[in-house]
């Protein structure tokens, strides 16, 4: 007692604050899991356990073409972006502060600060304007777009963490740069590379509104068909859909931190 | 090959790619905000400043032009709604802060993650949940029912929406100030207390000083999106309490008035832009002064 007679550490009350946001953050996240096994037709009475609306959303096509749509976009634009955040985050390794760097750094970032909003209509203005038409490639352009930073983050973090003292030892004996690169560069970064191209997709699968602008009769996502189920009233198999994804988002992001995870207990 | 060159072949792709699709669609939209309205959406010459005109003044019967509150309201609403957010998750959110950066490495990385984990989970489905808990027939007046209380109406109204962006926005305010609380120095604290100061003024003198460039950040990640939020004021607002964001998608959509939805884009942006830009040099001129 007498050795901390102060302990900063505990402040009153905190613990059960920060417990309560906690709640806050996921009784709701319960509420859908919940009720998607739930018997009746009301989505928040419950009349008894069932896998009834499972059944109805996996014999449901329409959802089905709704994912593969929103899977195909979500793969290609994550590929997109991450080899365009590898790139960039190689490229502005050495960037100092207020060079033409910051610039592009700001550029890659803009779409965190940018409302979504913002960018659905400037995008639907532009491919409107120059005609363009490439059916889910426009989701896919639109959807790189703002992926980017998601997959450019961790791996300028780990470019970071690494420092560049084992490819200045491999540099030592002998190898050209390209080899610098393919044997060690790369290897190192790969777990943050994985780490970003899964958060890249995890945002693609997120998105609503600029699919809503801009995706045509058949290229609908995910979750602007489970916004247009919405309009139709609360059902469960809104529930069960929405689990679903809920679901396939949490497993995504918990095996990209792990990576991201790995990364920090190699160095 | 050199350096240099190998450095701007690196940085090209990102930098073509953000700026064919990200700066030049901002700018066409700005043309377009001073265009005319075409018959079945899209655009039409000549230039005018009328979308501008129609966000003040409004044609009465007789043509003659009347100033109007009706969208300088919901601009207004936005903007309190998304301050307002900022606020509620600040007092939420530099507490618990705090909180895991104090707690013991392993269990800090577990708190962590489980703020993150729902900034990931998709913002359409987790808007959806507070649609199942505050709707009449929902949980929370159920709850009120069974403990024999009345219920209410709890969905459609401004709260539902604050409480809607906060759920959503929060992660990016706990996050930025984590970061910086995180590498404080816990000899500072007790420093302070040795010269007796109390909890308040350890507070007040040394960790809000520290955590300020987190909640400075924090607070930027939460008003923007906020400031342009479709979701919860289209869920949680029933589309009766427009904000901003909703406006602009009605303009794309049902009302097929593009300059005036790009008008009101080029309007949030610039509004983002000034806060940024303000906060920006503020806090600069802070790092200067020290």
């Amino acid at each position: 007692m007498s050795s901390k007679p102060f302990d900063w550490k505990a402040t009153p009350g905190l613990r059960t604050l920060s417990w309560v946001v906690y709640l806050f953050l996921y009784a709701p996240l319960l509420v859908i899991i919940v009720y998607s096994f739930n018997a009746g037709r009301q989505a928040t009475l419950w009349e008894g356990f069932s896998l009834d609306w499972y059944a109805k959303v996996f014999h449901n096509r329409d959802i089905g073409i709704a994912l593969s749509n929103s899977l195909i976009v979500a793969v290609a634009s994550m590929i997109l972006s991450t080899m365009l955040a590898v790139t960039a985050a190689l490229g502005l390794r050495h960037a100092r502060a207020g060079g033409g760097g910051q610039i592009t750094l700001g550029l890659i970032l803009m779409p965190l600060v940018v409302p979504e909003v913002v960018v659905a209509v400037a995008t639907l203005v532009f491919f409107s304007g120059i005609g363009l038409k490439l059916g889910l490639g426009n989701l896919i352009i639109a959807h790189t777009v703002f992926c980017v930073p998601f997959a450019y983050l961790p791996i300028q973090a780990r470019l970071t963490d690494m420092g560049s003292a084992v490819e200045d030892a491999a540099r030592d004996l002998y190898s050209n740069e390209w080899q610098v690169f393919r044997r060690v560069t790369l290897p190192l970064l790969l777990p943050a590379i994985l780490s970003g191209a899964m958060l890249a997709f995890a945002s693609s699968l997120d998105d609503f509104l600029i699919s809503m602008l801009l995706a045509d009769a058949g290229q609908t996502t995910l979750p602007v068909y489970i916004y247009g189920m919405l309009r139709l009233g609360v059902s469960p198999e809104i529930n069960a859909v929405s689990t679903l994804l809920l679901a396939s988002s949490v497993v995504i992001v918990l095996v990209a931190l792990r990576m991201q995870g790995m990364t920090k207990r190699r160095s | 090959m050199n350096a240099r060159l190998t450095t701007i072949l690196l940085r090209s792709p990102v930098l073509v790619t953000m700026v064919l699709f990200m700066l030049v669609p901002m700018g066409l939209a700005v043309v377009y905000s001073f265009m005319t309205n075409g018959a079945y959406g899209g655009v039409r010459m000549p230039f005018t400043a009328l979308a501008y005109r129609q966000l003040l003044f409004q044609e009465d019967f007789d043509g003659n032009l009347v100033f109007s509150t009706g969208y300088l309201a919901i601009l207004w609403r936005s903007v309190l709604l998304a301050a307002l957010t900022v606020v509620a998750s600040l007092a939420i959110g530099l507490p618990l802060a705090w909180y895991m950066a104090c707690s013991a490495p392993a269990k800090r990385a577990r708190l962590l993650l489980l703020i993150t984990l729902p900034f990931w989970i998709n913002t359409l489905i987790r808007t959806y949940c507070w649609v199942l808990i505050l709707r009449d027939e929902g949980l929370l007046n159920g709850g009120l029912r069974y403990f024999g209380l009345a219920g209410g109406h709890f969905l459609y109204n401004d709260v539902a929406i604050l409480l809607g962006m906060i759920y959503t926005y929060l992660p990016f305010m706990v996050l930025p100030i984590y970061a910086v609380l995180e590498r404080v120095n816990g000899d500072v604290i007790e420093a302070s207390h040795d010269l007796y100061a109390d909890r308040w003024n350890t507070f007040r003198r040394i960790v809000w000083p520290l955590a300020m460039p987190g909640a400075i950040a924090g607070s930027l990640l939460v008003f923007a999106p906020a400031l342009g939020s479709f979701l919860a004021p289209d869920l949680l607002g029933g589309g009766r309490r427009l904000m901003i964001g909703s406006l602009i998608q009605l303009q794309f959509t049902s009302s097929r008035n593009w300059p005036f939805g790009a008008a009101l884009a080029t309007v949030v942006s610039v509004a983002i832009l000034a806060v940024l830009f303000v906060v920006v040099r503020k806090s600069f001129n802070k790092v200067a002064a020290r």
